[in-house]
């Protein structure tokens, strides 16, 4: 039922599935930015910010491109929508059943009080 | 920017969180204003199940529902979706353990299908329920959505949207 490639939203998630990789992203929702400076934010080695941005890229989050000596990072061609969509049609899914729950919880729980004081007298 | 989606915080209601902990499992949690006796009642007592298991949005109606909570026991809910057939969800308890644990086989799409595991642990009088699904592998889980339910909500969401560009139209 979920319309695009399964294999690129398990690149998607599997890029999301790490903190400092939503945090680059989050970054370059604000601006383009190079390796370096991303290294530099998240005080990381350059090597491990490559690591982190080849990932990105691969799941089409994130381009680069080199500009001189300077590679520089933008987000890809591919959004976090698809992700997010899919993530949050399940969620109020399940949301709308817990609040029923809750009041089933609710009215069993005032049952059980009036059996109990029921009990006491 | 974030692969967790949570409900907005409100004053009185609970927040309900889904994450996708590993490419073959979703994990959602959700705090229930009660003791983890009560909720684990309510998940197992066919009665108490049928009164909120489906959601009211996706205009499923129960026909029928049966749960015998017991390792090994079976349960089965049938719909009328508006086909000429009821469509039927149904599987086996594969572990109970009552207040604390419990986990059933989901067996409607054919052998091999997921596994949802439901820990409930309580803490001053609420309880913390951690809802766990299982897929054998990652392709189902991407194919799964939400299952049957799936199409329904996104026949919803399609709605929402037309009332939203109509009301937009309208000038509102």
């Amino acid at each position: 039922m979920v319309q695009y490639l399964p294999s690129q939203l398990d690149a998607s998630f599997a890029a999301l599935s790490d903190a400092t990789r939503r945090g680059v992203l989050e970054q370059l929702g604000r601006a383009d930015a190079s390796i370096t400076d991303l290294a530099e934010k998240f005080h990381m080695t350059l090597t491990g910010m490559k690591k982190h941005v080849g990932v990105l890229e691969q799941a089409g989050l994130v381009t680069t491109k080199k500009i001189g000596r300077v590679r520089t990072c933008q987000l890809g061609p591919r959004r976090l929508e698809d992700e997010t969509a899919w993530l949050e049609r399940y969620r109020r899914h399940w949301d709308e059943r817990f609040d029923e729950l809750e009041k089933v919880v609710e009215e069993l729980k005032r049952k059980e009080k009036r059996n109990e004081r029921k009990n006491r007298k | 920017m974030n692969a967790k989606i949570e409900s907005k915080p409100g004053a009185v209601k609970n927040r309900t969180t889904v994450e996708r902990t590993s490419d073959r499992e979703v994990t959602v949690t959700r705090t229930i204003n009660g003791p983890a006796r009560i909720v684990f009642e309510a998940f197992t007592r066919a009665e108490l199940l049928k009164r909120w298991w489906v959601p009211k949005s996706l205009g499923m109606k129960l026909l029928s529902c049966d749960v015998d909570a017991r390792v090994g026991g079976k349960y089965r809910l049938e719909f009328d979706v508006g086909g000429p057939e009821p469509v039927a969800f149904f599987g086996t308890y594969v572990e109970v353990k009552p207040y604390s644990r419990l986990a059933w086989t989901n067996e409607e799409g054919g052998e091999g299908g997921p596994v949802t595991t439901v820990t409930f642990e309580e803490q001053a009088g609420k309880t913390l329920v951690v809802l766990r699904e299982r897929h054998p592998s990652k392709e189902a889980l991407d194919a799964a959505g939400t299952g049957a339910a799936d199409a329904m909500l996104e026949t919803f969401d399609q709605l929402d949207e037309l009332l939203v560009e109509l009301g937009e139209s309208s000038g509102r």
